[in-house]
C-alpha cells in the first residue's frame, strides 16, 4: 500500500479508536448514573455528548478525505466505507447513552421501587459485544465478528425477560407504571447497543469477506 | 480563493503577477501564488494551461527559449529571480528540477551524483555525498554494489530517483518535478510518490502534473489553472473534497479537459 494511504488509515483507525472509547465511557457513565440515582453524572453524560457528535463528524471527514485523495479500491475501498458506517453506529450508541441518562435522571427523582433491574449485567454484556466488535475491525478477524453477532442473542434474550417482568410488575402494581415504563426502556437501549455492535460485526464481515450478511438468515440461525 | 487553515505558513517563492508570452501569444495571465516552504505544491491543469511554462520559470529554463518573455516576479530569498543581472547557474544549485523522462548523464551512478557539486567546485567528500544523496533517494540499496556502472543500465524508476539522487546533492532548499513519474509504471510511481513524502522535511517540492490523483496523493497544497489563469489555489484535501470554483469541480470531476 503506498505510504500516504497507510498513513491516513492509520490515523483514522486511531480516531475511530478515541472515539470508541468515548462512548464506551459515556455509557457506563450512564448506567452508573442511573444505579447510584447521580443526577449530576446523568448531566455531564448529556453534555459530553456534543464531543461525540464532533469526533463523529471528524472521521466522517476523514473518510471523504481518503475517498477523494486516495480512490482506494479493493480491501481499503471496504475498509473505509465500514469504518463510515461504525462510525455511524457508534455515534448512535452515544445518543442511547443519553436516552438512558435522560431516564437516570427521571428516576432519580422518583421513589425507588423494591424490584432488582440487573442492568449492569446487562450493560457489561453490551459493553463487552461492543469492544469485540470493534476488536474484529482492528484485528481484521471475521470470527470475532461471528462471535458477536451469535452473541448478541443472549441480550436480546434479556431484554425479553425484562419486558415480562415489567409487564408482570405492571400488573401488581398499576401505580408503578411509570417508572416501570422507563426501566423497560432502558432495558430497550441496552438492546439497541448491542444491535449497533452486531451492525458492526457485519460491516467488518464485510469489509474481510466482501460479503453482505446483514439480511442472510442462515447466519442467525443455531 | 480557498481560506487555509494553516495560516502561519512562509512563503518561500512567490509569483507576483506573473505573466509570461510566447511571442504574441500569451501564455500565464497575472498569476499570484504563494508557495510554502517544506510543503509539496502541486499544479494542475489540463494540457496548454501553462503549468509547466510557470514551473519552468521558477529556475529560468525558460531562458533557453528564444521567443518567451516575461512580466511581473517570481520572488525567491527576497530578490526577483527574473532580474536579467542575476546568475541563473547559481539559482540552479538552489532551485533543482526533475524532469519528465529521467535523464541520467551517460556517465556511471557514481559520476552521475557528484557531477554537478564537481563543476561548481564544491565537492569535499565525493564518496560520502554519493552515499547520503543515494539513501535519500531510496536508491543507495539497489546500487550500493554498482556505483560505477552506467547509470544508463539502471531501469526508468531506478533512473528517475538517480535523478532526483542528483538533484538533492547539489544541497537545494526547492526542487521542481516536472511529470516526474509520467514515463513510469505503477510500482515505480509509487516509489517517487513515497519519496516526495519523505523529502518534504528537507527541502521544498513543487510538481506539475496532469494526474490528479497524484496530486491529491502527494500535495498539501493544490493549485488549479486553466488557460493561463490561477483559478484555484488551496489545500488539497480541501480543493478535492469541496472546491470553491465551478471549473476546478468541472476538471477534477472529468467533466472537462
Amino acid at each position: 500500500m503506498p505510504n500516504h494511504l497507510q498513513n491516513a488509515i492509520s490515523s483514522l483507525e486511531e480516531k475511530l479508536s478515541l472515539l470508541s472509547h468515548n462512548v464506551e465511557k459515556q455509557l457506563k457513565g450512564s448506567i452508573k448514573a442511573l444505579k447510584n440515582r447521580d443526577i449530576e453524572l446523568a448531566q455531564k453524560v448529556i453534555t459530553r455528548d456534543e464531543e461525540i457528535d464532533v469526533m463523529e463528524v471528524e472521521v466522517e471527514e476523514d473518510c471523504l478525505k481518503i475517498l477523494a485523495l486516495h480512490q482506494p479500491v479493493a480491501i481499503d475501498l471496504r475498509y473505509v466505507t465500514a469504518v463510515l458506517k461504525i462510525n455511524n453506529d457508534l455515534e448512535r450508541v452515544g445518543d442511547l447513552a443519553v436516552n438512558i441518562a435522560e431516564r437516570a435522571i427521571y428516576l432519580s427523582k422518583k421513589s425507588h421501587i423494591e424490584i432488582s433491574f440487573d442492568f449492569e449485567e446487562m450493560t457489561t454484556k453490551t459493553m463487552a459485544l461492543i469492544k469485540k466488535s470493534l476488536k474484529s475491525l482492528y484485528t481484521r478477524s471475521t470470527e470475532l465478528a461471528y462471535e458477536v453477532i451469535h452473541e448478541d442473542e443472549e441480550i436480546d434474550d434479556m431484554n425479553r425477560k425484562m419486558y415480562k417482568r415489567v409487564y408482570e410488575e405492571i400488573k401488581k402494581a398499576p401505580e408503578n407504571v411509570k417508572v416501570l415504563v422507563h426501566c423497560l426502556s432502558i432495558s430497550r437501549h441496552l438492546e439497541r447497543v448491542g444491535d449497533y455492535a452486531t451492525n458492526i460485526a457485519e460491516d467488518v464481515i464485510y469489509m474481510i469477506e466482501g460479503k453482505i450478511i446483514r439480511h442472510s438468515a442462515e447466519v442467525y440461525e443455531d | 480563493m480557498t481560506e487555509l487553515k494553516d495560516k502561519d505558513q512562509q512563503a518561500i517563492i512567490q509569483l507576483k503577477d506573473l505573466s509570461i508570452f510566447y511571442g504574441d501569444n500569451q501564455a500565464v495571465n497575472k498569476i499570484n501564488l504563494d508557495f510554502y516552504k517544506n510543503k509539496v505544491t502541486a499544479i494542475i491543469g489540463p494540457s496548454g494551461c501553462g503549468k509547466s511554462t510557470v514551473l519552468r520559470s521558477i529556475n529560468r529554463m525558460n531562458d533557453f527559449i528564444d521567443i518567451l518573455h516575461t512580466k511581473g516576479e517570481v520572488v525567491y530569498e527576497n530578490q526577483n529571480i527574473l532580474d536579467k543581472n542575476l546568475d541563473p547557474t547559481r539559482l540552479r544549485r538552489d532551485i533543482g528540477m526533475v524532469f519528465q523522462r529521467p535523464n541520467p548523464f551517460p556517465k556511471s551512478i557514481y559520476n552521475n551524483i557528484i557531477w554537478g557539486p564537481k563543476i561548481n567546485g564544491f565537492l569535499k567528500n565525493p564518496d560520502e555525498l554519493v552515499e547520503k544523496s543515494l539513501r535519500r533517494a531510496a536508491l543507495w540499496d539497489e546500487v550500493k554494489d554498482r556505483l560505477h556502472d552506467s547509470a544508463l543500465g539502471l531501469s526508468g524508476g531506478q533512473q528517475q530517483r538517480l535523478c532526483i539522487a542528483r538533484t538533492v546533492a547539489m544541497n537545494p532548499s526547492v526542487i521542481l518535478m516536472d511529470e516526474p513519474c509520467s514515463a513510469l509504471d505503477p510500482k515505480a510511481t509509487i516509489r517517487i510518490e513515497n519519496l516526495i513524502d519523505e523529502l518534504k522535511d528537507d527541502y521544498t517540492i513543487l510538481i506539475v502534473t496532469h494526474n490528479m490523483q497524484q496530486a491529491a496523493r502527494v500535495s498539501d497544497y493544490t493549485a488549479f489553472l486553466y488557460e493561463g489563469e490561477l483559478v484555484e489555489f488551496g489545500e488539497t484535501d480541501g480543493l478535492f473534497t469541496n472546491p470553491v470554483e465551478k471549473q476546478t469541480e468541472d476538471y477534477i470531476t472529468g467533466r472537462f479537459g
